[in-house]
């Protein structure tokens, strides 16, 4: 199991050094420039020392090994810097963002953990709403609940978070008044009122991005449960006269959770790619919103530095998930 | 009825009592929602709208401009003229002096020091200042005492307004930016997330692209003022969300640039918790004709280029044929509603150089026909569409990706084909469109189309260099990578001696009349640029926050330090 961890570990990096080239690549290659940030009624001169000023006449290709020194080796030096208090990367040029003029990489730090309370309590809540419904549903087939799900599941699925979260604006902090439209980033959970007052401003776009999770892991469930149903080892527990919150819940249950927890273990790298079209619509300042900014915005370097950041952890999340695949199943051990 | 208006009479009076028994700080907390959120808050390092408008809360010149357009004072104790003496009588020279006792809000004095430095800052050739064109013509500033900031040019400036006037050329104070000159510039985070300033408001915390916490500058020169002791700029979200975030819940004070449908307007007016605001400044949706061959027959390179003139274009009557079948208020009820008018002119305002021409707003359907057929444009074969010498009258019609253009573009192409040309349409991604790339077909300026729509517009008040962008000399060609201002390849030597006229005249009725020509050069006499829209700004303001005057001439927030909590 280690040897086959290490393997794939020592895989993932031409792997991960391939996908930063076609990252930065891509995005640099795209239509689009800083330049159309600039308004009209700047002149041609100053706009061309702006640019220049940018770093984005370089060629195209000693930005790329720029960007890669700055992100395998400056700023790690950098965030070792702020975690001990010393000074390796002083005097060197960070990854710093079209926009904002500042490091990529504090503004993402900055942003990680709005993205984590609000877009991982929107997939907590998922898959505890998720888990439930695929059992029932699977142990109660065809049934009323059952139709129920399906239609839940149908509706997390077709309808986009966009049209979700405006119909939740316009009842519940339109209507009723129940909850802020916009996310107040500002607050600082110290009493229970603080924290309550987070609750209420979490409480819509968990719900959309909830909604939306629950859907597809509910589904899995559903499906992974009418698989084991109908198994021999089922029946036999049956005949051995265990009660049916035996058999479904230890039985089943366990064996059908195998493809779930990795359904899950790879869903989680998108809780860090945030979520963006909700949080943008409900003003959370997360990582997603950050991208979608940048990317109007031809924030190239953040747009770059950000989707390889998501990458990383995707190769990681299919690592974890496979590693975790062989220890819930000991038939498919990988030595 | 006459009760209310009574009451409200008493309101009124009760509001300004208010104000003038006002103390610092005394109304609390102000939300204010931009929805493109602020990147950063030095306006030299970015010349987006968003983060020179929060960073004006913070950072001054030594005069702004008012609603009207006036310039008024703000750092400075007046404004100099050459009536009171302040600019020499060539124009060469103006003299600005500080109001005594100016203090920075970390209670350091403001000198005339900080403003050689912010000059320096700026014409850095290695920082890339967004507002380097604020201090073009600057031969050299002298600061003879701590107040007194003397300012010379290398030729005569009749308009000087621009160096330290307005949001986008503020000054920064010398001691916070001392490292941060040229390459430095963007090291300088802290300083451009959190620069010290005269404004009525400091930086307190910064996230972003996200929130911009403020708190009353407790060194504000006008003790009473601002009114709130603290203010949240947020962003994030769009104009339709921010709207109705202060026009429907109730949550912010004021939303900035909240652009919706006439539709919409109405619907969140009804929730009756705010008002819109709206003003005009001089932002006109135009098409601009393609004077030169676009044809993709040509070689690359002369392609649009002033080598072959357009086939039909360069036909004054053609180019009127398609001005007069446009009926413009449909346009503006279609796309703007009232944050929109009807327009002839390039040059919509300020007042004293707008023209008065209003030729174009009645369509004319039949009227443009007769031109056409006198042009010799006639459907010769019975299609529907006129041809010449057999060749079809066939318009490429291009503008970049929004919804409100695409509207524009399908009404204009029905008024066209019934005028017998027939229309191709075309967008464009607007990162491409005005992304200013010589390797693509797309850019604006590259115009490989018979028409192109967008809008622009001026920086201040004076249009000279709005104007000059259609000398002879600034045709965007490959000789100079299809970097110039003169898009429509418009060009006549009477226009430019009457700009060079321009750039020597002082006397502003002088000045407004030959800008006044100029406008007219390019709309009703030659119809090069066919203006549509006078685009209006249109913000939201809660029915609780008072003292609010929408400004279209300088930053939006210009008068932050006098706004309050009507109670």
């Amino acid at each position: 199991m280690l040897t086959f961890t290490l393997r794939r570990l020592l895989l993932a990096i031409p792997t991960l050094l391939l996908i930063s080239l076609v990252i930065f690549f891509l995005v640099d290659l795209a239509p689009g420039s800083p330049a159309s940030e600039i308004p009209l009624t700047v002149p041609p001169e100053v706009r061309a020392k702006i640019l220049e000023s940018l770093g984005v006449n370089q060629p195209v290709w000693v930005r790329y090994l720029l960007w890669l020194k700055q992100f395998f080796w400056v700023e790690p030096l950098n965030g070792i810097d702020a975690i001990f208090g010393t000074d390796y990367a002083e005097g060197m040029q960070r990854i710093i963002s079209y926009q904002s003029r500042s490091p990529v990489f504090a503004i993402i730090a900055d942003r990680i953990p709005q993205t984590l309370t609000v877009i991982g309590t929107a997939y907590l809540v998922g898959v505890l709403i998720a888990l439930p419904i695929g059992i029932y549903s699977a142990y109660r087939q065809y049934s009323l609940f059952d139709q129920l799900g399906t239609v839940f599941a149908m509706i997390g699925f077709s309808v986009p978070t966009f049209f979700t979260g405006t119909l939740f604006i316009i009842i519940f902090a339109v209507y009723l008044g129940w909850f802020p439209t916009k996310y107040d980033t500002t607050l600082n959970v110290t009493d229970w009122d603080s924290f309550l007052k987070q609750l209420r401003q979490m409480a819509m776009p968990v719900m959309v991005l909830g909604l939306a999770n629950a859907a597809a892991i509910s589904r899995y469930m559903r499906s992974s449960m009418l698989d084991n149903m109908g198994q021999d080892y089922v029946r036999t527990a049956r005949a051995k006269g265990m009660n049916e919150r035996v058999v479904v819940l230890k039985h089943v249950l366990r064996n059908s959770l195998i493809p779930v927890v990795t359904v899950i273990a790879l869903g989680i790298p998108s809780i860090f790619g945030g979520a963006i079209i909700t949080e943008n619509l409900f003003g959370v300042n997360g990582i997603g919103s950050a991208l979608i900014q940048a990317i109007h915005g031809n924030d190239l370097p953040m747009v770059q530095t950000l989707a390889f950041i998501f990458a990383i952890l995707i190769v990681l999340f299919n690592l974890i998930a496979d590693v975790l695949y062989g220890m819930l199943d000991p038939r498919i051990r990988y030595d | 009825m006459k009760l209310r208006t009574a009451l409200m009479g008493a309101i009124c009076v009760l509001g300004s009592t208010t104000v003038a028994m006002a103390e610092r700080g005394a109304d609390g907390h102000v939300n204010v929602l931009y929805w493109q959120a602020p990147s950063i808050l030095n306006p030299y390092l970015s010349s987006g709208t968003k983060d020179v408008e929060t960073g004006s809360l913070v950072l001054e010149g030594l005069a702004g401009f008012d609603e009207k357009g006036v310039v008024f004072p703000r750092l400075a104790v007046d404004v100099p003229t050459v009536e009171n003496g302040g600019i020499t009588e060539d124009l060469m020279q103006i003299t600005w002096k500080l109001k005594p006792g100016l203090v920075w809000s970390d209670g350091t004095p403001v000198t005339s020091a900080d403003a050689k430095f912010t000059y320096e800052y700026c014409t850095h050739p290695e920082g890339g200042c967004a507002q380097a064109a604020r201090y073009e013509g600057i031969a050299s500033i002298e600061t003879p005492d701590a107040e007194t900031i003397v300012i010379k040019y290398t030729a005569p400036k009749p308009n000087p307004y621009t160096a330290f006037v307005g949001g986008t050329s503020p000054l920064l104070q010398a001691a916070q930016f001392a490292n941060c000159l040229g390459a430095a510039a963007s090291t300088c985070t802290e300083q451009n997330f959190k620069p010290i300033g005269t404004g009525p408001f400091m930086v307190k915390d910064f996230k972003v692209n996200d929130t911009v916490e403020l708190e009353a500058n407790p060194n504000y020169r006008d003790p009473a003022k601002p009114a709130f002791a603290t203010m949240t700029v947020k962003g994030g979200g769009d104009a339709t969300a921010a709207a109705r975030a202060v026009m429907e819940t109730g949550e912010f004070d004021y939303a900035w640039n909240t652009q919706i449908n006439p539709e919409q307007q109405e619907q969140m007016k009804a929730a009756g918790k705010g008002v819109l605001l709206n003003g005009f400044g001089t932002l006109v949706e135009r098409i601009e004709m393609n004077m030169t061959d676009p044809s993709p027959d040509l070689a690359e390179g002369e392609r649009s280029t002033t080598k072959h003139p357009h086939p039909f274009l360069s036909d004054i009557r053609v180019r009127k044929a398609l001005s007069m079948a446009i009926d413009r208020q449909i346009l503006v009820d279609i796309g703007y509603g009232s944050a929109g008018r009807a327009t002839c002119n390039l040059v919509p305002a300020p007042e004293m150089f707008a023209s008065t021409n209003t030729d174009c707003i009645a369509q004319d359907m039949e009227g443009a026909k007769a031109l056409l057929d006198e042009a010799g444009w006639t459907d010769s074969d019975g299609d529907g569409i006129r041809d010449k010498d057999g060749k079809k009258l066939h318009i490429l019609y291009q503008t970049s990706t929004n919804p409100v253009r695409q509207d524009f573009q399908a009404v204009i192409k029905d008024w066209w084909t019934e005028l017998g040309v027939e229309v191709e349409l075309k967008n464009i991604d607007a990162s491409v469109f005005f992304g200013g790339d010589a390797g693509s077909p797309d850019t604006f300026q590259k115009f490989y189309s018979d028409v192109e729509m967008y809008a622009n517009n001026f920086d201040g008040t004076d249009p000279e260099p709005y104007l000059a962008q259609y000398l002879c000399d600034k045709i965007p060609g490959p000789e100079n990578q299809w970097q110039g201002e003169n898009i429509n390849r418009f060009c006549d030597p009477a226009y430019d001696a009457l700009v060079a006229e321009l750039s020597t005249t002082a006397d502003m009725a002088k000045r407004a009349e030959i800008a006044i020509k100029l406008n007219e050069m390019l709309t009703k006499d030659s119809y090069v640029v066919v203006p549509l829209v006078d685009r209006g700004r249109l913000s939201a303001a809660s029915n609780t926050l008072g003292g609010v005057v929408l400004n279209t001439w300088d930053t939006e927030l210009w008068n932050a330090q006098d706004w309050f909590r009507m109670k």
